[in-house]
């Protein structure tokens, strides 16, 4: 385990030299929150850009901060809410809100994530048909969140890389550590960073993606269970993402057959066509965590590490960016900020 | 207090690792609590869980890995094995599930397992009903403490057989009990110690309540009320109302 550095200058003051390392939703977030602030940065990537051997790849893209509000910090809330204006300037994010669901002998389990959530309204079996047709009459309680969004996380990362090129910031590839530059390094590299940043963890996480012409879900839908909790998000062309498995494992195998089943069997009682589908996708991948699954950014001298997005990569990247790129620009520090 | 294989436990309280909203979380409710027993699971963590292994090692109490999600002895049996060697403990609390939807032990394989396991010198903390018989095949085989269930597993209803549970308790005096699974409200944990038992151990109860940590504090309590009312000996219960203040000689107005 390295640690923290603290030679050569702290982060601050007049900063031109900044490289940013990592092209992961973080990464690319973080050029483009200084880019904002008139700091033109370097971007170096170890396979030259966002793609199969990130987490970003395989992530839900569910602007959900009121949902995620059940179990997660505050502060996810908090910083989360900011996240459906910010992704508008880069792709397309439609907002449709959110449906929450039980199956019937479950409607306790809905009782309880309304009294823990905010801004939602109870949807009745009338209302579960208005908002999504394909499934009335089977779901007949829900709870449905109004202001919530989502986004196609690839289209996402396409975006914010079309966005970047234009402003004249390329992505550089080299496999590469804070170490390897002079000036303000910002260290995105997620879980690969995992030397220098005592206490974070690997969660893993398992998803597939489905596709089916019969089904026509146009917002996220969550059905709560007590064992086997799913959301299912509606991508274009008929593709469906099913996630996620959340373990306490830092296995980089492929998706067990235990997980595909619970998975698949909670969208077929979501909705039975579902059974129909066809598989396209079973993705795994580990999200780097903090022990209160709160992302940070870190700084350790002249580095910035922001990491520890845990699931909500889509959701905190920009807040934990334009929280980065303040320190460096003005010195301002946020609540995301520690001391490394 | 009835000792665990030896062990004086300082507390009565056990608490599950599982399903925390955090690991910060998980670590507060047992500084909260005083909980004196991790439980750990094994199976679904298949070989990457050590990171999480080490915050739950890092708790600095006594761990208890079990064999959840075996639906067999010999996938328990391997199950324990694999834990005594990344927990360094002979412990192990033994489940083995007979029916998918309820959770109810198989008592069958889960006596097969437990004499293998007492065989191979582990200290075995079967997960059984609150059957007599069961109960006393299993002290046979060499279990020294029983963990009858409540109610079926995150089922949050409490105690459900009470009479079971209070006929078990008094048929093995010599034996540590602690109630597992099915607790929902610090009021059962309450109600497992005055009939007698030594410990409660739970995981949803905390877990699940939208206060992880003060949930747990409020549980330390119970157990702590529960267990001190056993000790202070209950009043017995009866069918009429006795009036504490004589009425006999009273002046009638």
């Amino acid at each position: 385990m390295r640690t923290c550095s603290r030679t050569g200058p702290g982060v601050g003051g007049s900063v031109t030299d900044v490289v940013i390392i990592g092209a992961g939703v973080a990464g690319l977030w973080a050029a483009r929150a200084l880019l904002a602030r008139g700091i033109r940065p370097r971007i170096v990537d170890r396979s030259g850009g966002p793609g199969l051997q990130g987490c970003s790849w395989w992530a839900g893209g569910m602007l959900a901060p009121d949902c995620e509000g059940a179990t997660a910090e505050p502060a996810i809330v908090r910083h989360g809410r900011a996240a459906v204006q910010a992704w508008s300037g880069v792709t397309q994010v439609h907002r449709q809100g959110t449906l929450v669901l039980a199956p019937d002998r479950d409607r306790a389990d809905l009782a309880t994530f309304a009294a823990r959530t905010r801004g939602h309204i109870a949807a009745d079996a009338a209302q579960i048909g208005e908002l999504e047709p394909g499934l009335a009459p089977r779901h007949r309680h829900g709870l449905y969140f109004a202001d919530e969004a989502h986004l196609d996380p690839r289209q996402a990362l396409g975006d914010l890389v079309r966005t970047l090129e234009q402003a004249g910031v390329g992505i550089e590839q080299a496999e590469a550590v804070p170490e390897d530059f002079d000036g303000t390094v910002l260290d995105c590299r997620g879980l690969a960073a995992q030397d220098r940043l005592p206490g974070l963890r690997g969660v893993r996480g398992e998803m597939l993606i489905l596709r089916s012409s019969e089904i026509t879900l146009t917002r996220p839908v969550r059905l709560l269970h007590p064992r086997h909790p799913l959301y299912v998000v509606p991508r274009a062309g008929g593709l469906f993402m099913l996630g996620a498995t959340q373990i306490e494992s830092e296995a980089r195998t492929g998706m067990t057959a235990r997980s595909a089943l619970e998975l698949l069997s909670a969208a077929w009682a979501l909705d039975p066509r579902f059974a129909e589908a066809e598989v396209l996708e079973l993705g795994t991948d580990l999200r780097p965590a903090f022990a209160d699954n709160v992302p940070r950014v870190i700084r350790c001298g002249r580095v910035l590490h922001l990491n520890g997005l845990f699931r909500h990569g889509y959701l905190m990247a920009p807040a934990l960016a334009f929280q980065a790129a303040d320190l460096i620009a003005s010195g301002q520090k946020g609540d995301l900020v520690h001391e490394g | 207090m009835r000792d665990f294989y030896g062990v004086r436990l300082p507390t009565r309280l056990m608490l599950g690792t599982a399903q925390y909203p955090s690991p910060a979380i998980l670590a507060e409710a047992f500084r909260s609590s005083g909980a004196c027993v991790a439980t750990v699971s094994l199976r679904r963590e298949s070989g990457g869980g050590q990171a999480f292994w080490e915050i739950v090692k890092q708790l600095g109490v006594r761990l208890l890995p079990n064999t959840a999600g075996c639906h067999t002895a010999r996938e328990a049996v391997t199950t324990a094995q694999m834990a005594r060697e990344v927990f360094e403990t002979n412990w192990i609390k033994l489940e083995v599930i007979g029916h998918a939807d309820t959770l109810q032990p198989d008592p069958f394989g889960l006596l097969e397992a437990a004499e293998t396991l007492a065989g191979m010198g582990f200290e075995v903390f079967p997960y059984t009903t609150e059957d007599q018989v069961l109960a006393a095949r299993l002290v046979e085989a060499g279990c020294r403490v029983l963990m009858p269930w409540g109610a079926p597993i995150g089922s949050g209803m409490g105690l459900n057989n009470r009479h079971g549970l209070r006929t078990l308790r008094a048929a093995f005096p010599d034996v540590a009990m602690v109630i597992d699974a099915g607790l929902g409200l610090p009021s059962h944990a309450a109600q497992a110690l005055e009939m007698g038992f030594d410990a409660v151990l739970l995981n949803s109860a905390v877990s699940q309540a939208r206060d992880p940590v003060t949930m747990a504090r409020a549980f330390a309590c119970a157990v702590e009320a529960g267990a001190l009312a056993a000790g202070a000996g209950p009043m017995p219960v009866r069918d009429m109302a006795v009036p504490s203040t004589p009425v006999l000689g009273k002046a009638w107005l």
